[in-house]
Order: C-alpha cells, then structure tokens, then sequence
C-alpha cells in the first residue's frame, strides 16, 4: 500500500512536470508543423539560471527573474533561429533547431565546465511530507495542482481570448490570417512566450526532485515530453497532458522493481510504439492534414 | 461621378521568373461593382492577392484612398479598409461561425454587435448556425461565411476571389443578391470570376484580363454585347 501510494505520487508529479514541457512541443507543433528539439534545452537552462542567480539573490526573486528570462530566451530563439526560414522547407527549421539544442548545451558546458552544479533547495517544495505511510516532498503534492490549474488557464486564453481565437485559427492557416489583419509572427512569438515560461516553471517543479543540475538534464526529460506530445496526438494540449501523466505513472511503475529500473524509458517508447499502432495520430489526435 | 478609391498602375507580379501580371493599369471608382474576367491563369488571382498584401508586386504601384500602399503588409491593407475574401472560401473549419466572424474584425477593437446583427440579417442560415464549426457548413453557406466574416472588418473595399466556384446556380444568384445588396450600401467590389455572364451583368465596369494583361475594357453591359467577349467567355 505505502509502495502503491508513493509510486503513484511521484508518477503524477513526473507527469505533470514532463506535462509542462510537453505543452510546449505541442503548441508549437501545432502552429508551425515544428518539433522544436532546443525545447528541452530551454528547460535545462531554466534550471541552471537558477543555480547561478541563486548564488547572488534570494530565490523569491531569482526564481521570477528566471522565469522572465527564460520566457525571453524562447522567443529570440524563434526569432533568430526560426524566423528568416519561416518560408524554407520544414526539414531546415528542424535542421536549425537541433542547431540551438546543441548551441545551448555547448554553452552550458562552457559555462558549468561540464561539471554537475547543485540545484538550490527551494523552501517548502523542497521539505518533506508523509502521506499513508509514504514519505515525499511537498512538490510531488503540489505539482499536480500547480499544473491543472495552469492548463486550466492556458485552455481559457485559447478558446476565450482574441489572441487564442488567433493561435487556433493559425494553426490551420496562415494566408487566410493575414488577410483578417493577424500578424503572424506575433502569434508565432507569444506561442513560444507560452511554451517557454511553462517549462521554466516546470523545471522548478522537477529540478526540486533532483540533487544536481548538468547540461545535458533537458535532454531526457525533454524527449519524455515530447514523446507524451506524440502520444496525446501532437497539436491536442488535452492531448499532451494526459500523455505526459501516463508516461509519468508508467516510468515510475517500471521503476519500482530496482532490476528494472533501468529500462523504465525503453518501456515508455514500447508502449508509444503500441499506441501509435493502433492510433496513429495519437490519443487525442486530428487527422493529419498538412496545411495549403 | 464619385471619385477613384483605388488605383492600379502598370503592376507587374512574378512568381520565381515567371510574370503572371504584365503591367495592368485600372481604376476603382467609389461605389461601383467593377469586375475582372478571364480565363484561368491570366493573372487575376494574382493581382487580388498582390493588392492584398500577400505578394509583393515586381513593378508598378498600387494607391487606394490618394495613399501609395504598394508593397504594404495585409495588416496595413485590412486596417485601410481593403479586404479579401479568397478563393475557395478559406473560411476557419475548427472554429464556430461565430467565431470566424469574430476573427474577421480582428483589428477592430470597438462592440460587434451591431455588425454581427446585420451580417446575420443580411444571411439568416448563418444566425442558425452562429455555434456551429465551420466546417460543417455548405459550399454555399461556408461562401456567405467568407463573405460575411470580410464584412466584418467594416471595409471600403472588398474584393472577391471567384465567389461562385464550385456553386449550384441557384446558390450563385443568391450570392450575386448579397454582392448588389452589400454595394447598395456603400461599399465598393473588385470582383474577379470566370463566371463572366453573372459577373459582367453586375458589373458597373469591366476589364478582361488575357495572360497578365488588359485587352479590354468597358462598363459591364458593353462587355456583355462584345462579341469577342461573347466568344471567348460567355458560350454564346
């Protein structure tokens, strides 16, 4: 039972922490027919802004601060890296981002000397906390709140907002859009504002659960999430959500026979694999049209 | 007379090395129906979207209002009061009919009530199906849609990408209806169609346009008793 309960804990918490970073893979699939593969990296960054700015200030204002960062970071990245090839075939796009993926750990590893940096104890997630018998931290209590309740807003601002009545209607047309007077790239930047500030909110929640920070920690977590993007049906944020819970419940179901442990990622690929064969477009996916 | 709104002069549009517009020049006067015609690929289309903001033109200049807006983003152009409805309809099939109207009036920041009232009086089937996907719409109604959400924007100018495509008869009169009625209201029409009979019998003027340019002109009733153009393009 104590086993049952902590299992299923921190699979919610990992869920929901893959959850917000998995939204950003889908959003801006879902506008620019892009896998932005520097997403992951993104998150990586959020984690060691924090471990740099800890050091000089109080992390009430060092974990905002980074947040403001990294929501900067994502949208120069689109517009250095995306943008001049808005008109290029999608296979350069991709090409540039993996670019910025390896750009963006390169620097980490200039900056950190490759080595691995401890990752403050942010106060109250950090604490621990019992719960039927199983101990944890706060943050895999909070984590599944803290992220319903951000879904929750994003689904508002996109089905009740001007400029989500502009994200929905982009991600099917572009031309059609310019001629309603939308300007494209403003939607395109605030889609990566979104994606951006979620994961770095996000890499606080997950970044709590682990002792150290390295330049290549966005990389895993950051193809987890993607691969729960793909498994919701990539463009659908319902989709992604609930892609990313089963991946983080299964992962650390893999995970509770230490023998195994090891193959807890192999396992969430195999069952990617079984769902994508079944339903291709994902769980929650459209039919794949490609855009005129 | 009322005065010119919008003026084309010698406009050249390219695609890659290809010139689909050869230098045409033509005037919109205020308050007309004025209508291109002629044959697929003869530029049309081309010179719609390049007044539209979506291509920018190789040569020539485009002034609506007295103003140059030649080379100007689609955002500018909405928001002087030229707006497109494009070919095959374009209308968004994931959002409501409301919310494509509401799309359509994007820059506007003021109420749209009274306009969602009269585009809904002006096509009763749409108020019918204000919650409805668009995409779930008709050929037809999805027309009155793209016609409609144009609308919207509160536009001097609207220009129409061969509105009766694709339409039963019927539907198309209908349309023709909307585009007389719109007009009467005050808003001028660049109408392009290779309908040419239904689109020259509402037209104030004419121009035919023949691989990238002009070969002639004159009000729409001339047009209709030229023989070339009776050959060419109205079956008779």
């Amino acid at each position: 039972m104590q086993l049952a309960v902590s299992t299923l804990l921190s699979g919610i918490a990992a869920g929901g922490q893959y959850a917000l970073i998995a939204i950003g893979y889908t959003l801006v699939y879902g506008i620019l027919r892009l896998i932005n593969f520097a997403h992951g990296d993104v998150f990586m960054v959020a984690g060691l802004v924090v471990v740099y700015m800890s050091a000089s200030m109080p992390l009430y204002i060092a974990l905002p601060l980074m947040i403001v960062f990294i929501v900067a970071l994502g949208f120069v990245i689109e517009r250095v890296a995306y943008k001049p090839l808005r008109s290029a075939p999608r296979m350069s796009v991709m090409i540039s981002a993996i670019g910025v993926s390896f750009l963006i750990q390169n620097f980490a590893t200039y900056y950190t000397g490759g080595l691995a940096r401890y990752y403050p104890e942010i106060p109250f997630l950090y604490d621990s906390v019992t719960i039927a018998g199983a101990t944890t931290r706060w943050v895999t209590i909070v984590t599944p709140f803290i992220v319903v309740a951000l879904v929750l807003l994003l689904l508002l601002l996109i089905n009740k907002t001007k400029i989500g009545l502009a994200m929905r209607a982009a991600a099917k047309d572009f031309e059609t859009c310019q001629l309603m007077g939308i300007k494209i790239n403003s939607v395109i930047s605030f889609t990566f504002i979104i994606g951006s500030g979620l994961a770095a909110i996000g890499s606080i929640l997950y970044f709590t659960n682990y002792p150290s920070i390295m330049p290549v920690s966005g990389t895993l977590p950051g193809l987890r999430a993607f691969v729960a993007a793909v498994f919701g049906g990539i463009g659908s944020i319902p989709g992604a959500v609930v892609g990313a819970f089963i991946i983080g419940i299964c992962e650390n179901i893999v995970k509770v026979n230490p023998t195994y442990s090891i193959f807890s990622d192999a396992v969430t690929f195999i069952i990617l694999i079984i769902v994508l064969g079944v339903k291709p477009t994902g769980l929650f996916g459209e039919k794949i049209t490609d855009k005129v | 007379m009322s005065g010119v709104i919008l003026s084309i002069k010698d406009l050249k549009v390219k695609y890659g090395g290809i010139e689909a517009v050869k230098g045409i020049s033509f005037d919109v006067r205020e308050g007309e129906i004025v209508t291109l015609i002629g044959a697929n690929g003869a530029g049309k289309s081309s010179t719609l979207r390049t007044i539209a903001g979506l291509v920018k033109p190789a040569g020539g200049s485009i002034s609506f209002n007295g103003e140059d807006i030649t080379g100007a983003n689609p955002t500018e152009i909405v928001k002087r009061g030229v707006t497109l409805v494009p070919e095959g309809r374009r209308i968004f099939a994931d959002l409501t009919v409301l919310e494509n109207l509401r799309i359509g009036a994007y820059l506007r920041h003021d109420s749209l009530k009274e306009d969602i009232e009269w585009v809904y009086s002006l096509f009763p089937r749409l108020e019918e199906r204000s919650w409805q996907a668009g995409g779930t719409l008709s050929g037809g109604e999805q027309q009155m849609l793209a016609v409609a959400r144009a609308l919207m924007s509160r536009p001097k100018l609207i220009m129409m990408d061969e509105p009766s495509l694709g339409l039963a008869p019927i539907v198309v009169r209908g349309i023709f209806d909307i585009i007389r009625e719109i007009n009467k209201r005050g808003t001028t029409i660049l109408l392009i169609e290779q309908n040419a009979n239904m689109a020259l019998q509402a037209a104030d003027s004419a121009y035919v346009l023949e691989t990238g340019r002009i070969t002639l002109s004159g009000s729409g009733e001339e047009l209709l008793k030229n023989e070339a153009v009776q050959a060419a393009y109205l079956g008779t």
